[in-house]
């Protein structure tokens, strides 16, 4: 049975092989010569570049990595349920309503919270350089 | 015991060989495949635009001018100027890293084709989960896009790959989740099972309504997952230049776009197998004259078929690009999170009590 899954690592290695085969390949034909100074440089649109790209990004991205994890476990959950469905019948589908219900009440309280909105204008801001927002927020119906 | 073990190694090493000439002959499929789709790509936009497209570079002397061929020698010259570009890694980059990310990516779409049919017998291995290992493997690449992306040490490059980070594994769950419909109804994961589900009954996609919603919910997921349009805000040019390829150039750049066309390609025969009949022919759901369309169900024919079905879809990708205008990131996620998913998961209850009836 796991003869079966045999293939992938030859896969992996031939893969690597014919992949650095044709940069091989390129190294040899490609030119070599004037390579330094500013064509090395970080592009940025012909500017020259501000500090590092290494920087803090927007904290979304990391809610949606965190809520995604929680679905992707939820759907590998569902992958061997769905395969025994059929020969399991009612005890599967109470059981796992069950566990989709509480999934689902995550699911609701994250769109309640107003997480998986890009723009997060629900949020009452209070002072400081956003109370303007909220000033118009409020007279807006 | 000397015997045995020279025959043990006898059938591993043919064993090996008829799997690295597979491999082999993957990798060409996906060279022929960027190849060709490249060309059909332009030619299909140029149609859609009134424009002509590509139509000077011809093969030997072979033009067909303002024909559908007519420059249909323009992406093997394409390949060829790849191939002789200058290979440049920015001085502040994470080389390491930057060298490592194409592999990934490209290693990812390579190995989930073992899981891949091209008709009923052309496949690989047949693995017993093979649904799921599909899943699985073409889902690695967003590793190696946020790698690209971080080590290029590029604000472009940064904030494209987090965006398709982002868009990937957000389209992955309604996509997973439609595909359970099919799992379910089935009751196999092996793509033989499905298939031969399909060809006792019917068609997956006529198996009831919500199997038909199930799947334009995972051929949307699709497009978005393989980053096209209207879905591409990753690489959107207009605003991020090339998005997490920006410093790439050269034949790691030709990596990339290999791997996005075989990812484009997987898709669309992960949704030709599963939804419309894989190897099946089409008249087979008819059932006059049941006896004379046999002739229509052979392993060349299966092949014609499972590729007609999958080209027709990468058809309807490019159609897409020409049709539907960039969505922003914010209605990305509106579309994902509060359309798509809850769409699904009612799509899977109600699937589940339909078996049950």
């Amino acid at each position: 049975m796991y003869q079966n899954f045999a293939p992938i690592i030859i896969f992996v290695t031939i893969g690597l092989l014919l992949a650095g085969a044709l940069f091989i390949v390129q190294s040899l034909i490609s030119p070599k010569f004037n390579k330094g100074g500013e064509k090395l440089a970080t592009y940025e649109c012909g500017e020259v570049p501000e500090g590092s790209a290494w920087i803090k990004f927007n904290i979304r991205f990391y809610v949606i990595a965190l809520v995604f994890i929680i679905f992707d476990v939820e759907v590998i959950f569902l992958y061997p349920w769905a395969v025994v469905y059929k020969s399991l019948g009612l005890v599967a589908f109470v059981e796992m309503m069950i566990f989709l219900l509480i999934l689902v009440a995550g699911f609701a309280y994250v769109w309640v919270k107003d997480d998986l909105n890009w723009v997060k204008l629900s949020v009452k801001y209070g002072k400081g350089r956003y109370s303007e927002l909220a000033a118009k927020e409020e007279s807006s119906p | 015991m000397n015997g045995i073990w020279a025959s043990t190694l006898d059938i591993l090493t043919s064993y090996g060989s008829m799997i690295s000439l597979a491999g082999v002959g993957i990798f060409l499929i996906m060279a022929v495949n960027a190849l060709v789709a490249v060309y059909f790509e332009r030619k299909v936009s140029a149609f859609m635009q009134d424009r002509l497209g590509p139509m000077e570079v011809g093969i030997f002397g072979f033009k067909g001018g303002k024909k559908f061929w007519g420059g249909i020698g323009q992406t093997i010259a394409d390949t060829v100027k790849l191939l002789t570009k200058e290979d440049i890694l920015p001085d502040s980059a994470d080389k390491k890293l930057m060298i490592l990310a194409p592999f990934i990516i490209f290693i990812g779409a390579f190995v989930t084709f073992i899981g891949v049919p091209f008709s009923s017998v052309l496949l690989v291995s047949n693995f017993n989960i093979g649904i799921f290992y599909i899943i699985a493997m073409s889902s690695v690449g967003v590793v190696g896009i946020i790698l690209a992306g971080w080590a290029s040490n590029n604000k472009w490059s940064l904030y494209g790959s987090l965006r398709s980070a982002a868009q990937i594994i957000s389209y992955e769950i309604p996509a997973g989740l439609s595909l359970i419909l099919v799992v379910l109804v089935a009751g196999s994961l092996n793509i033989h099972d499905i298939v031969g589900w399909q060809a006792d009954h019917r068609w997956f996609i006529f198996h009831s309504p919500m199997a038909f919603l199930a799947f334009f919910v995972y051929f949307i997921s699709g497009v978005a997952e393989t980053n096209r349009t209207p879905f591409d805000i990753p690489e959107a040019e207009s605003e991020l230049v090339a998005g997490w390829m920006t410093e790439y150039s050269g034949f790691r750049w030709a990596l990339f776009f290999l791997s996005e066309y075989a990812n484009m390609l997987i898709v669309c025969i992960l949704t030709a197998v599963v939804f419309l009949g894989g190897w099946l022919s089409p008249m087979a759901m008819f059932n006059i004259f049941p006896e004379s369309w046999l002739i229509f169900d052979g392993i060349w024919w299966g092949a014609f078929w499972i590729m007609f079905k999958a080209i027709f879809l990468i058809f309807v990708m490019m159609w897409f690009r020409w049709t539907f205008p960039r969505l922003r990131v914010d209605q990305l996620m509106y579309l994902c999170w509060k359309v798509l998913i809850p769409f699904a998961l009612v799509n899977l209850v109600l699937v589940s009590i339909w078996e049950l009836l």
